[in-house]
């Protein structure tokens, strides 16, 4: 049976390991490249660095952080962050990444998604999506610049039309949860999930391991992002799986 | 000892490079015919579309593969490249696979979400010197939206909307749905099972 993942973020600023809430308040949590490798050994699913960086003087460590990373990592890699072009894209697969995450660029420019999934195929090509549910409409709004622009798009019409263009998977983000350990939004998870026939991994919110269990059976989620909750200490992640599968829920449990 | 990974332009290639350097063994990534006939074990990897294989044809690789699995030398084909050991894809009719194994590539049916992503189960059966040492049921990482039949040559399946073939065996030929450079412990003990094959 094909389990449900267990995937580790790693958030990174000019080549660290940082974690806010809410997309705000950093805190530094250690080496990227020492932080993959501990929540491999741990039983993480897949590994994704996302770079967060603001200024392009600290986003030129990028390829130098994934090339480190991605040197003895052997599970699914994906990087994101800032990857505007088929270039950027091709340079970041060359690092060793896997697979590649798109957000901004995508929504400025949809046909980018089928530029670098005719190049590197489809399972190469994550969307991402900051989705932010509206006070007046109940809807989910997709967000571009890292949660700061409103697009006015409907996150769920955008995930069909990603799919449609090319991507293999969608990671999608509440930004009401991000960081607050409350809890995925199922809601939201859901309606993405049910409207595409490629895989979701929900993110934002994870605080315990109900809330996966949550998110994989109310939310219909494929696989799901955990950044804050293992970063202080991996043996969580052991512990996790084991909750999981207890649960009932298909894991890769033992590694 | 040299191994071969095979560029013929259909994905990255870096992950693959980049497991046979953990394992201290001395692997080229290359598109040259030459190179690939003379090599001590041969790689098709690839990702993406089953029309990309046509380049094999069309470069002289094919034939440099072909004269490589004459002389007995270890060749294995992952993801593309093992459903490339095939007959045909449903995915691209009309173009050829090397048909060293019997049937056709076809698409998952559509009660299941399609591609195929992640870790799923192998179920091994029978002898097999490339998954020598592996639990009989471990989980390895996939990606693919076309998979192959379960045929006599088949050493382990994997369930998913049916059963299909993730590990085929036969000779010197070998072949893996599955990502082994991605699969974690599990998927470097293949490589390093395939290192070991006598050349």
């Amino acid at each position: 049976m094909l389990t449900k993942r267990i995937i580790a973020c790693l958030d990174v600023d000019g080549g660290r390991v940082v974690k806010g809430v809410q997309f705000l308040n950093l805190r530094d949590a250690g080496d990227p490249a020492e932080l993959a490798a501990a929540h491999s050994q741990a039983g993480a699913d897949e590994i994704v660095l996302l770079d967060i960086s603001a200024t392009a003087e600290k986003r030129k460590t990028l390829l130098e952080t994934v090339k480190r990373t991605a040197r003895e990592l052997f599970i699914p890699f994906t990087v994101g962050g800032g990857i505007r072009t088929l270039d950027e894209a091709a340079s970041v697969f060359a690092a060793g990444a896997d697979k590649i995450s798109i957000n901004s660029a995508a929504l400025t420019d949809p046909s980018l998604i089928t530029c670098i999934a005719d190049r590197f195929g489809s399972q190469a090509v994550i969307v991402a999506i900051d989705a932010q549910r509206g006070n007046d409409t109940g809807n989910y709004e997709a967000f571009a610049r890292g949660g700061r622009t409103p697009t006015g798009r409907d996150a769920v019409v955008w995930a069909r039309e990603a799919e449609s263009r090319g991507a293999g998977e969608i990671l999608l983000t509440s930004m009401d949860r991000d960081g607050t350990g409350s809890g995925f939004e199922c809601t939201l998870t859901r309606a993405i999930a049910d409207s595409v026939r490629i895989p979701v991994i929900a993110s934002g919110g994870a605080g315990s391991a109900e809330h996966f269990v949550e998110v994989f059976r109310e939310g219909h989620a494929d696989a799901a992002l955990a950044a804050s909750i293992l970063h202080y200490g991996t043996t969580q992640l052991a512990d996790l799986k084991r909750e999981l599968a207890a649960a009932g829920i298909p894991v890769r449990w033992p590694c | 000892m040299t191994i071969a990974i095979v560029d013929y332009g259909a994905g990255n290639l870096t992950s693959v490079k980049k497991a046979f350097d953990f394992l201290g063994q001395s692997a080229v990534i290359t598109s040259d015919a030459d190179q690939v006939a003379g090599a001590d074990k041969v790689i098709v990897p690839g990702v993406g579309h089953f029309a990309a294989t046509q380049a094999l044809w069309s470069s002289g690789l094919k034939d440099a593969i072909v004269s490589a699995i004459g002389k007995g030398t270890p060749f294995l084909g992952i993801c593309l490249g093992m459903q490339w050991m095939f007959n045909s894809s449903s995915e691209a009719p009309g173009v050829a696979g090397l048909g060293v194994f019997p049937g056709e590539s076809v698409h998952f049916p559509s009660k299941v979400k399609s591609p195929h992503v992640g870790w799923n189960a192998l179920q091994t059966r029978g002898d097999s010197r490339l998954l020598r040492g592996m639990p009989a049921e471990c989980f390895v990482y996939f990606t693919h939206s076309y998979r192959v039949p379960v045929v006599d040559s088949t050493v382990a399946t994997c369930e998913y909307g049916g059963t299909f073939s993730a590990a085929i065996e036969k000779d010197n030929l070998f072949g893996v749905q599955f990502h082994p450079e991605k699969s974690g412990a599990v998927g470097i003990k293949l490589l390093e099972n395939f290192c070991g094959l006598p050349c």
